[in-house]
């Protein structure tokens, strides 16, 4: 019994600690005071100041832009990839496999410095299209690491059968492979989706001044000063998370429990 | 979310060279490959070998190694061993604090992605610099700390702008980053295995010094991994917990870049820090056999 | 899978609901700028917080060209962008010894002065000032000037502060916000030795390096534009503060008072300049017009409080205080004290940069 609840114990103690600077940015959002250390009332101004503002709005819509077209590019060329390099012969399939772990195993801010270093070179204007470019970039390992594995586990005599059987490869691999794999797609999108939004560093070398993403965005607020609206955001970021994974829960259980 | 958890894909490679398809359609699907072999080329080989170009070149385009050798300069030496300092105490404090916990959550015989293993790792879906930002309004001089400890009548404790600050901005940040693949590779022990070697007589302790350690390697090896290499090369951390007093270098490679304009000074230094990056990443490869566990989905 | 399935939807559907919301706000944006089209855009790339962002919405719906504004925090983290060509910005707001620098390096266009009538407004006293960087005003036009010193919270030190030794006194230890810039660091430590702030002397650079890296414990954070907001929370006792902040912080936090030390100090001017590979050169030149108006330059010193050569705007400032502040408009017995800044070379430059590292190691 003691056991048991020291186990509780130290359970909460790290929910506490990874749960505490989220509860002080909730608890901020709705000071009516600008200062961190004085509670000035509960106000929900901040909430309505983040919606008209248009510098915070413009940023989250370019963060959610470029995480959705970086995540489908990547998994179009991603999963196109994997299927090519799992057909490969080994020596060329390790070196392709070598080659897609480098994003992923370099440190960012190599990868992000290395990709401004060719964007000035091609005379490109640092923006969105070189934001985008890259976060495609470290996005396609991210679909490959999930699509790979599902590929491995698909029969290949199934993909033959349909084509001794008269079906076009084109044909044969929507009604027969794509079934399989299209879990590791999925979660290779998101993956990649979720990589992009919180993605900071390769954005910060990449977007030249002109673009901001969220991330970007508050790191510039830092070293000025950061308005309570910031803590509105985090708020309802961290509430749409939570809330998202309740709803994905829930329906686990279920789907759990029909099947017990 | 469970795909995460799913057994490692058999390897069929017998199977595939037995069955060996026609050669037509082999070469046909490789094809596939092509726009990604495009991009990579495009856009990660010809930048590292632009990087490696800057880094052995001096401002006039002749070759040299002053770049690389301004790590052994005493400031950037400095900077580099305070990095891997910071990374490596990093590190252990993320493997003391996931460790037990995974333990505790494999104990607990939950489902697969229970909700309570999610919600150890939700803080990750939470913007990264919004999450640094957090610890900025605790730990400083005025901050929620602070304001509580004055309110005690306590004496005032400075955090703010030291290395304490950045390793707890560092844990705080990666943590996520160690639970999730060493729960991962414990929750796929069987427990079976565990319930053997108990009944050949092994007690807890060399159950699990002999049994759920070992086999729970790969996950530590991938934490490691995915804690130590970001912790290694930030800036950010240093930058907004550091008060840019404390220079990583990270910063220093930054600095280069955005503010001194000497790209080859930059690339030089980005050299040395992928040659550490590289040599961990052989020491873990070793350990390293399974190497999926870095799928957080 | 159907879990995935879901998962993919519903952050879909959340993306496209923040996205619709984002495209609505942009067209209201391109609606703000109206028959704009054809005028075109102009880049502007300008300190952080340094022009009333009225000013811009205002330019745009008088003049109907869109602008895309950026903000840096020093000169140097502004330099490689333009050097470099990584944007493509048309007019960008630098210092003194920076507007020399680009202009040496030849990265800067001669302003048409036919597309900037406002000039008038200016104080020629300032643009007799600003020859000393930009010889003939062919490449710039004042902005904003103003001084750097010290501000403090007269209830967190023993005595008044008048001089650069208090950032430098152990006495203050933690207390201490320095200015994260090189020049205006080294400046500082320079003056307070009884140097030259425009020193090449690699002696004189050698000394004033050791006395920044004896303050460097000393000190709570390198900051620049975060001072402000340091100070008015009261995080520290002394911060190195532009002349500028310090109206604005006293506003909010009553407790404190800026002073120009009484060794001496910086005094800067920063101008409006255009980048030599600009694509919208006659947008540049109606965007400085327009920041010297009177009324503008007016609109903006209310809001960013920061000194302005405008004479026409000065004029018309209504608060007596202000107007006669000496904090926004310093008399002459302190600006004799101070000097302005000057491009030293490459060289020096990258020696300067090389020490400044030291420093904060």
């Amino acid at each position: 019994m003691v056991k048991k609840i020291g186990k509780y114990f130290y359970i909460g103690l790290v929910a506490l600690f990874l749960y505490a600077p989220i509860l002080v940015l909730i608890v901020l959002s709705f000071n009516s005071s600008r200062s961190r250390s004085k509670w000035g009332g509960f106000t929900l101004d901040w909430y309505k100041k983040l919606f008209q503002n248009q510098e915070i709005m413009q940023a989250l819509y370019t963060t959610l832009i470029i995480a959705f077209l970086s995540a489908l590019i990547a998994t179009i060329i991603g999963t196109l990839a994997s299927i090519g390099i799992n057909n490969m012969k080994k020596v060329p399939r390790t070196i392709m496999i070598g080659i897609t772990n480098i994003p992923m195993l370099n440190a960012d801010i190599v990868t992000g410095l290395s990709l401004m270093i060719l964007f000035v070179a091609l005379k490109m204007n640092l923006g969105f299209q070189t934001v985008l470019i890259s976060h495609i970039t470290f996005n396609i390992p991210y679909v490959i690491l999930s699509v790979m594995p599902r590929l491995r586990q698909t029969n290949r005599n199934t993909y033959e059968a349909a084509l001794d059987l008269g079906a076009s490869p084109i044909r044969a691999f929507f009604k027969v492979v794509m079934p399989d794999i299209r879990p590791g797609i999925l979660s290779g999108f998101l993956l990649a989706f979720t990589m992009s939004l919180d993605d900071f560093i390769i954005t910060h070398f990449t977007r030249g001044t002109v673009v901001n993403t969220l991330s970007t965005k508050i790191y510039g607020q830092i070293r000025k000063s950061i308005s309570p609206e910031w803590y509105a955001l985090s708020t309802l970021l961290f509430l749409s998370v939570l809330i998202l994974l309740i709803i994905i829960n829930r329906r686990n259980d279920k789907i759990q429990k029909e099947r017990a | 979310m469970s795909n995460n958890l799913t057994k490692e894909p058999p390897q069929d490679e017998a199977v595939v060279t037995l069955i060996k398809p026609a050669r037509k359609r082999i070469s046909g699907k490789s094809l596939l490959s092509f726009p990604y072999t495009l991009w990579m080329g495009a856009f990660i080989i010809i930048p590292l070998i632009m990087i490696v170009y800057y880094g052995i070149t001096a401002d006039d385009g002749g070759f040299t190694l002053a770049n690389i050798k301004l790590i052994s300069e005493p400031i950037y030496q400095k900077a580099l061993w305070l990095s891997l300092k910071l990374s490596f105490i990093s590190t252990i404090i993320c493997l003391l604090i996931a460790y037990p916990l995974a333990l505790i959550l494999k104990g607990m015989k939950l489902k697969s992605n229970s909700f309570i293993v999610l919600i150890m790792i939700l803080p990750m879906w939470m913007n990264f610099m919004l999450r640094t930002i957090a610890w900025l309004n605790i730990l400083e001089r005025n901050g929620i700390i602070n304001t509580v400890l004055k309110a005690l009548n306590l004496p005032r404790i400075n955090v703010i702008n030291t290395p304490t600050a950045i390793v707890i901005g560092m844990v705080y940040n990666f943590l996520p980053f160690m639970i999730l693949p060493i729960y991962n590779s414990l929750a796929k022990i069987d427990d079976d295995v565990i319930n053997a070697a108990r009944d050949l007589g092994a007690n807890n302790l060399t159950t699990l010094r002999k049994i759920i350690f070992p086999l729970s390697l790969p996950g530590v090896i991938s934490g490691i991994t995915m804690v130590f290499v970001p912790s290694l090369t930030t800036f950010v951390i240093s930058n907004v917990l550091g008060g840019s007093k404390i220079n990583l270098i990270g910063n220093l490679i930054e600095q280069k870049f955005q503010q001194e304009n000497n790209w080859n000074a930059g690339s030089g230094l980005s050299l040395v820090l992928m040659i550490f990056i590289l040599i961990s990443m052989t020491v873990i490869a070793k350990y390293d056999k399974e190497g999926d566990s870095t799928n957080v989905w | 899978m159907k879990k995935t399935k879901l998962m993919v939807s519903l952050i879909l559907v959340s993306s496209l609901l923040f996205t619709a919301c984002g495209t609505k706000d942009n067209s209201e944006n391109n609606a703000n700028s109206g028959a704009s089209k054809d005028k075109g855009s102009v880049y502007v790339y300008n300190w952080g917080e340094y022009i009333d962002p009225d000013v811009i919405t205002q330019f745009e719906k008088e003049t109907g060209i869109e602008v895309i504004y950026n903000d840096f925090q020093t000169n140097e983290e502004m330099y490689p962008l333009i050097e470099k060509k990584a944007v493509q910005y048309d007019v960008v707001c630098p210092s003194d010894y920076m507007i020399q620098k680009m202009a040496e390096h030849d990265l800067l266009a001669e302003i048409n002065y036919d597309n900037v009538p406002n000039i008038k407004n200016i104080d020629p006293v300032y643009l007799k000032k600003a020859e000393i960087f930009d010889p003939g005003n062919k490449y710039s036009v004042p902005y904003c000037w103003g001084t750097v010193g010290i501000l403090y919270n007269k209830t967190m030190v023993d005595e008044p502060i008048d001089s650069w030794e208090a950032i430098f006194d152990e006495k203050y230890n933690d207390n201490i916000l320095m200015m994260d810039s090189i020049r205006d660091a080294y400046m500082i430590s320079l003056i307070s030795l009884g140097y030259d702030q425009n020193t090449t002397d690699e002696a004189q650079i050698e000394e004033a390096t050791e006395k920044l890296k004896k303050q460097h414990p000393l000190v709570q954070a390198y900051v620049v534009d975060q001072v402000r907001d340091k100070m008015i929370n009261e995080e520290a006792a002394l911060g190195v503060i532009y002349s500028g902040e310090a109206i604005y912080t006293q506003r909010e936090n009553e407790d404190l008072v800026y002073v120009v030390p009484k060794e001496g100090s910086n005094v800067w001017i920063d101008g409006w300049v255009i980048p030599k590979n600009c694509q919208n050169k006659e947008n540049a030149e109606a965007w400085i017009n327009f920041m010297c108006r009177e009324d503008i330059a007016l609109k903006n010193f209310e809001y960013i409080t920061y000194s302005t050569p405008n004479k026409a705007a000065r004029e018309l400032i209504e608060d007596e205080d202000i107007r006669n502040s000496t904090i926004a408009f310093p008399g002459d017995e302190t600006l004799n004290r101070c000097k302005s800044f000057t491009y030293l070379g490459d060289e020096v430059d990258a020696l300067y940069m090389n020490k400044w590292l030291e420093v904060k190691n």
